[in-house]
């Protein structure tokens, strides 16, 4: 078997797939957090909370009302993203004005709310999800072997992100959100309605972390607890490429999936901790974060 | 002022007769550890303006650092928690020096990451007895003459010392050290066009706010004789947030009260509802940043015609 350094190709391989599906969910979370954060200046503290949701969401359809996998990608984000919009309307709006700080605890305490409801409801064991028919098994390329799953889940991120970005950067529709963002109350004056434009796109944005979390529920344990250790490392990814650029916050993502995937190989002990001090790093060689304009 | 004093006499002659009251010295134990991790806390969120979502690397890492040297080494307790309170002034140095580059939201995201690193460390590290945590730690000799095993001996020195880190607090935020901080607070630019090196000041203040929740972690180590990953984990930050917050931020006697309410309610709450703490919690947390900003110290002082706090102090961060 052809090795490097000692590690066997398809070992380095094997974990770089998993470092980029790790890295997919990365990106489909920084992705909804800079998008909120852009318009409405509040730091989601409760987006792993919506991505356990999301996961939650898929599950119960499949055991109390048989959803299958593929409707669940659909209703599951949908489901949580409506969530999302009555959320912004009953509280965040409320803060608007404020210190963005009041954003973040109000937030982060939605978030212990949430998994600290399914928690009791579902108990501490996680539950797994069966990997849908159509995408179980692999395939062997000869050099090393493809699960299907965790080829889709990279492959539907990447098309996600992208397609994201495109609205949001080629269409009419992310014009005027970009015109929100720049000077929300001159849009208001051209008759946009922008509050709802606000909720949408808080909807939106949780929505894209409920996505993440129906991807992710066949690969790890469904529990209340899947988010939250998450978010943190979604946080550091967003503090090493800034929250300013969509595509930055895509491309971080992904690149510090596959960075985590080779640290596992390299050196197991440290690849908790890799992204963490990759941004301890940043801060000290390029404070604004590597794609930041602040 | 006066009423202020009266108060603060109230609350002494209360907490020094609380073993006759037979409430018991443990529970208030913890009720002080914790009211003064929130009073470290309240010094950097209160007056410096600095939300830190970190600050149980500070209370864990010291807690560890004391329960290993007293347990592996020992060490006498009064030199263990000196230790605990430099490891965690050095953490603070570290982590400060890094999550002052940014404000806001980013200072917060930095000190949570930074913090799960620590959690990390302690989790996997050989000398934090991982996931079982450090059981067994002694109390021991303080300075080889005073014997802590009695919980009420145990009760007093913990009381003392968090009467001295409440007026040391105070006395730090009425010095000009104080005075420069909420001048940052209130109007970074103008301290900036003033002269002042606003960094030194942050840094200075978050390297304070670290030390006194490492002492306050290492008190909770001997009093309760273990370590656990709890004590690092990221609920913990919340807690003293949550504590800050919603005795009201900027006040002194705040943090307290917020202690005592959220120790309070974990103690009791847990018999009457079981599991659904944790979501109680995040529900009075929606609540406080809802409906009262100022916290509950912050309020009655803006109504009531109590100086509880100084008006300046009482402004929602």
């Amino acid at each position: 078997m052809t090795t490097v350094f000692g590690i066997p190709v398809a070992v380095i391989l094997g974990q770089l797939m998993l470092g980029l599906v790790n890295g997919s969910f990365y990106a489909l979370l920084s992705l909804g957090l800079a998008v909120i954060f852009g318009l409405m200046g509040v730091v989601n503290f409760a987006h792993g909370a919506f991505y356990t949701l999301g996961a939650f969401a898929a599950l119960l359809g499949l055991q109390l009302y048989g959803v299958n996998y593929w409707v669940a990608l659909v209703l599951a984000p949908l489901a949580v993203g409506v969530l999302g919009i009555v959320v912004e309307r009953l509280l965040l709006r409320r803060l608007y004005g404020l210190d963005p700080l009041y954003g973040l605890l109000l937030t982060f305490g939605l978030a212990l709310v949430a998994e600290g409801s399914l928690h009791q409801v579902f108990g501490a064991t996680g539950q797994s999800y069966p990997v849908p028919p159509s995408l179980a098994g692999g395939m062997n390329l000869g050099f090393m072997f493809l699960p299907l799953y965790r080829a889709w889940v990279i492959v539907a991120s990447v098309v996600v992100c992208f397609g994201t970005w495109f609205v949001i950067e080629r269409t009419r529709l992310g014009a005027t959100l970009r015109a929100a963002t720049e000077n929300a109350p001159l849009l208001q004056a051209f008759g946009v309605n922008v509050p709802l434009l606000v909720a949408v796109t808080y909807g939106g944005g949780v929505a894209l972390a409920a996505l993440a979390g129906v991807l992710a529920a066949p690969v790890v344990l469904v529990n209340s607890q899947m988010g939250s250790s998450l978010v943190i490392v979604v946080f550091a990814v967003v503090v090493i490429g800034g929250m300013g650029s969509i595509l930055g916050s895509i491309v971080s993502g992904l690149a510090l999936g596959i960075i985590e995937g080779f640290t596992k190989v390299i050196y197991p002990e440290a690849s908790n901790v890799v992204v963490f001090l990759i941004m301890a790093l940043v801060l000290v060689l390029r404070p604004a974060g590597l794609f930041g304009k602040d | 002022m006066r009423a202020t004093a009266i108060l603060y006499a109230l609350a002494v002659l209360f907490a020094l007769c609380v073993p006759l009251l037979g409430i018991y010295p443990v529970f208030m134990m913890q009720l002080l550890c914790f009211a003064m991790f929130a009073c470290a806390y309240n010094l950097l969120l209160g007056f410096g303006r600095m939300l830190s979502f970190g600050h149980a690397a500070f209370f864990g890492a010291a807690a560890y650092a004391t329960g290993w040297l007293v347990s592996a080494h020992a060490w006498g307790p009064g030199l263990a928690v000196l230790a605990g309170v430099a490891t965690a002034g050095a953490l603070g140095l570290v982590i400060g020096s890094l999550a002052i580059r940014r404000q806001g939201i980013y200072f917060a995201m930095i000190t949570l990451a930074l913090a799960q690193l620590v959690y990390f460390v302690c989790l996997e590290a050989p000398f934090t007895g991982g996931e079982n945590g450090l059981q067994g730690v002694p109390r021991g000799r303080l300075f080889g003459l005073l014997s802590l095993r009695s919980d009420l001996v145990m009760y007093y020195l913990v009381l003392a010392v968090f009467v001295a880190v409440f007026v040391f607090i105070r006395r730090v935020v009425h010095s000009p050290f104080g005075q420069v901080l909420k001048a940052i607070r209130d109007n970074e630019s103008r301290a900036v066009s003033l002269g002042y090196e606003i960094n030194r000041y942050k840094l200075l203040a978050f390297v304070l706010s670290a030390s006194l929740a490492g002492l306050a972690g290492s008190l909770k180590a001997l009093v309760f004789g273990f370590v656990t990953l709890t004590d690092v984990q990221q609920s913990t930050s919340g807690e003293a947030v949550l504590m800050t917050l919603l005795g009201g931020t900027g006040t002194f006697f705040g943090p307290v009260a917020g202690a005592a309410i959220v120790v309070t309610l974990q103690e009791y709450l847990s018999d009457l509802v079981g599991g659904w703490v944790t979501a109680i919690i995040g529900a009075v947390f929606v609540v406080c940043v809802l409906a009262f900003r100022r916290g509950i110290i912050g309020e009655l002082a803006a109504r009531l015609p109590l100086r509880l706090a100084r008006p300046a102090a009482a402004q929602p961060p």
